[in-house]
């Protein structure tokens, strides 16, 4: 049977294959985007599964884990918007998203 | 019971495969469509849990608005990709160390007693007539009205950022700027200039 465990150890999962990428990708901006998305998917699934599961525990209220997903949801589309819109500027100015092209505040 | 459990192990395979292909595809294309993947997965296992407002709202927001906006940017970027992939499997021992550990700790303690079922069980089957929509704004509205009103306060802040970071201007264009329309005085427009009267014409002699 499905316990709260099995989705808990799933939004691990995923949170960790989201840093993985970030490792990887250190050096695409778009990826790293993506893999910031991903992390936020982790921690969605997560309040999702305790909203679930507590419905049975007496003094939560079972739909605040949807509500908090919702502004969740809210706030990662907002970023993603804004986070794109630098990337399209950058790319305008440097003609690369590359990472390491990102250093003009160097001294 | 058999049924979700299976659905359960399909959906959470589907899952971490479109995930780890989201990271390690070599196109960024492909990586956006494989986060589609993933997302429409997810919403799948939201509906396992129940929660089908959110569930519906993760594909119509998040794949509809958000990942073709990605795919927007990716298919509008000319990116080389050879430089961007050097030295990247280079990176994998550390990052798989590092998330290896990560997993290993929080399973750790997610596997625990306080989670199984003995704990937290399994929810009671809802009323037949449940309304996840119903009950979601029964509660949006009335207890968290006024984190709703600034979640629509962020999203105006978003519009306005992205606007103005890439907006540009024509330069050749004219337009009119109705600031300054408004702000024009009699003074700038009209200037009375006193002027000598002319001879009056029966005064004027001809020529002759």
């Amino acid at each position: 049977m499905i316990s709260l465990s099995h989705y808990l150890v799933l939004g691990a999962l995923l949170f960790a294959i989201s840093v993985i990428g970030i490792f990887l990708n250190r050096k695409n901006v778009i990826i790293l985007l993506m893999a910031i998305e991903l992390m936020l998917l982790a921690v969605n699934t997560n309040f999702i599964a305790f909203s679930h599961y507590l419905d049975t525990i007496p003094g939560y209220d079972p739909l605040a884990g949807q509500v908090f997903v919702f502004f969740i949801l809210t706030v990662a589309a907002a970023e993603s918007a804004i986070g794109l819109a630098i990337l399209v500027v950058l790319f305008r100015n440097l003609h690369t998203v590359d990472v390491e092209e990102l250093d003009h505040l160097k001294g | 019971m058999a049924f979700q459990t299976f659905l359960f192990y399909l959906l959470a395979t589907i899952l971490l495969f479109a995930a780890l292909r989201v990271i390690t595809a070599r196109n960024p294309v492909h990586s956006a469509l494989f986060l589609v993947l993933a997302f429409v997965t997810s919403a799948g296992l939201w509906l396992l849990l129940e929660a089908e407002f959110l569930a519906i709202t993760l594909v119509l927001v998040y794949v509809g608005a958000v990942m073709v906006l990605f795919l927007f940017v990716v298919m509008m970027l000319d990116i080389n990709l050879a430089r961007l992939r050097e030295r990247f499997w280079s990176y994998l021992p550390l990052g798989a160390g590092v998330g290896l550990i990560m997993v290993a700790e929080m399973a750790l303690v997610l596997w625990g007693r306080y989670f199984q079922l003995g704990e937290m069980p399994r929810p009671l089957p809802l009323p037949a007539d449940y309304s996840n929509t119903k009950e979601l704004g029964r509660v949006l509205y009335t207890d968290y009205v006024y984190p709703f009103e600034l979640a629509a306060v962020i999203l105006l802040v978003a519009i306005v950022a992205a606007i103005a970071l890439t907006l540009r201007r024509r330069k050749a264009s004219k337009y009119q700027d109705p600031s300054q329309q408004i702000r024009v005085r009699r003074e700038d427009r009209i200037r009375v200039v006193a002027m000598k009267a002319e001879a009056r014409a029966d005064e004027m002699t001809t020529d002759k």
